[in-house]
């Protein structure tokens, strides 16, 4: 009975485990893979709503009437090229933050962020103190 | 398979299994775009999946380290939990979409009749991906274009291609990985069969786009990919000497520029921006000079940005 909805919930699955991974894991690129199985889901979607049945790749040809939707095959066609162009500047961000931090693990740099905002306030009362 | 391959993801902490699983996985979604008509995407997510995005992911490991911590069972609990209610009400939203491949379903009402019946006589290209990619949607791809370009000065301002000592002047790195690479006979055979078949394909690709699936994005990711094999194998210096990352640096702008001329020419000759009908006398020639002209320029566009991405990333690494 549900069969015509079966692709939609296939990428209901891969939505959220990218989205699981984006949100449990502590790893920046492995976050960033979660991103990435999570923007391929939302592709795999678009490109699910454009097929017809009993349809053809959208190339113009004698004796074929029916087509698949071009539109949204434009649209994913752009938004792979852009995801990967996003998806190295966000691996760029994260290589500079390990040149930062040494690491690049969620939790010790939120811990390293903490430890220095404590030393700074404690410098700055220091600053007051001696005024 | 394809769920069972995304969940092997989520259970690696060995982030470079990982990675090749995500090059098996985007392997596997370009076969579903197959099955689905999307010839082009499939093109498209074969060639960036399976490799560029893994050769950037693996640029960055080797400067990041390779595992990843496991973390507390409590801080697992909660994200499954939102995972889960998120994932439930998104099945319960499906089951007011319309099923899987009727010909009535609202995405095919609006434009979509009008760009396969009318683009024939109106643009011309056979591929109806490539004539609304070109020129119906010519404004949106412009901007593709440009977040692609802005995405390559970010990486730029990060991490600095070129700035530093550029293949000629540094000594050689001894990167050990590099050389055993360089003394693999079949690994070096295979690639010196490959390359240029593979250049030439990516030719092909981008001027063919109009006829058959191809186009200006494909093109420029497998001539991008062509020089990462050379650079893997025979190491970055020498692709570095082939091309110079300083002039590199500039084809991104040239090629989004190439666009935005024909765009203004087709002012100047009195159409609207990027309506290539006024570029020539027959509107058709007008149309399939246009649509030539501005997939090199993304092309051009492409090739250098991903060159450039990867150069910048694996320079860091050295």
């Amino acid at each position: 009975m549900f069969t015509g909805l079966f692709n939609y919930w296939i990428v209901v699955i891969l939505m959220m485990a990218g989205l699981y991974i984006v949100m449990s894991s502590g790893h920046l690129v492995k976050k960033i893979i979660g991103l990435n199985i999570f923007q391929t889901s939302v592709f795999i979607f678009f490109i699910s709503m454009g097929k017809v049945s009993g349809g053809t790749a959208p190339i113009l040809k004698d004796g074929i009437s029916v087509f698949s939707n071009p539109l949204p095959h434009v649209l994913i066609l752009t938004a792979i090229v852009v995801g990967v162009a996003t998806t190295a500047l966000g691996l760029a961000i994260s290589v500079r933050i390990y040149e930062a931090y040494g690491t690049v693990e969620e939790d010790e740099i939120s811990e390293m962020d903490k430890e220095n905002r404590q030393r700074e306030t404690s410098v700055s009362t220091v600053v007051l103190d001696k005024q | 398979m394809i769920v069972a391959t995304v969940f092997i993801i989520v259970k690696l902490d060995r982030l470079m299994t990982a990675v090749m699983m995500m090059g098996f996985f985007s392997l596997l979604s370009s076969c579903i775009f197959m099955i689905l008509d999307a010839v082009d995407v499939a093109f498209t997510e074969a060639a960036v999946g399976a490799g560029a995005s893994t050769i950037f992911f693996l640029a960055a490991l080797a400067i990041v380290g390779r595992t990843s911590k496991k973390r507390k069972k409590e801080k697992t609990l909660m994200p499954l939990a939102v995972v889960i209610c998120t994932g439930a009400v998104l099945i319960y939203a499906t089951f007011d979409m319309p099923y899987f491949g009727t010909a009535d379903a609202p995405i095919h009402q609006h434009v979509a009749p009008r760009y396969l019946q009318e683009s024939g006589d109106e643009v011309g290209p056979p591929n109806i991906v490539t004539s609304v990619l070109a020129s119906y949607r010519g404004y949106d791809t412009f901007g593709e274009a440009g977040v692609v370009f802005t995405a390559f000065i970010g990486v730029l301002l990060l991490l600095g291609a070129g700035t530093r000592k550029s293949g000629l002047e540094r000594p050689d790195p001894p990167n050990a990985k590099v050389e055993s690479m360089r003394q693999k006979i079949v690994l070096r055979e295979v690639a010196d069969l490959l390359i240029a078949p593979v250049l030439i394909f990516s030719l092909y690709v981008q001027w063919h786009g109009d006829y058959g699936p191809g186009g200006g994005f494909q093109a420029g990711v497998i001539f991008a990919s062509v020089i990462f094999l050379y650079a893997l194998i025979y190491g970055i210096v020498p692709a570095q000497q082939l091309f110079p990352p300083r002039k590199l640096a500039y084809f991104p702008a040239l090629g989004l520029l190439l666009y935005a001329a024909v765009g203004l020419a087709s002012m100047a000759m009195g159409g609207n921006f990027l309506d290539y009908s006024v570029l020539m006398p027959d509107p058709h020639d007008g149309q399939h000079y246009g649509i030539l002209i501005i997939e090199l320029g993304i092309g051009i566009t492409v090739a250098a940005v991903m060159i450039n991405i990867f150069f910048s990333l694996s320079e860091r690494s050295l």
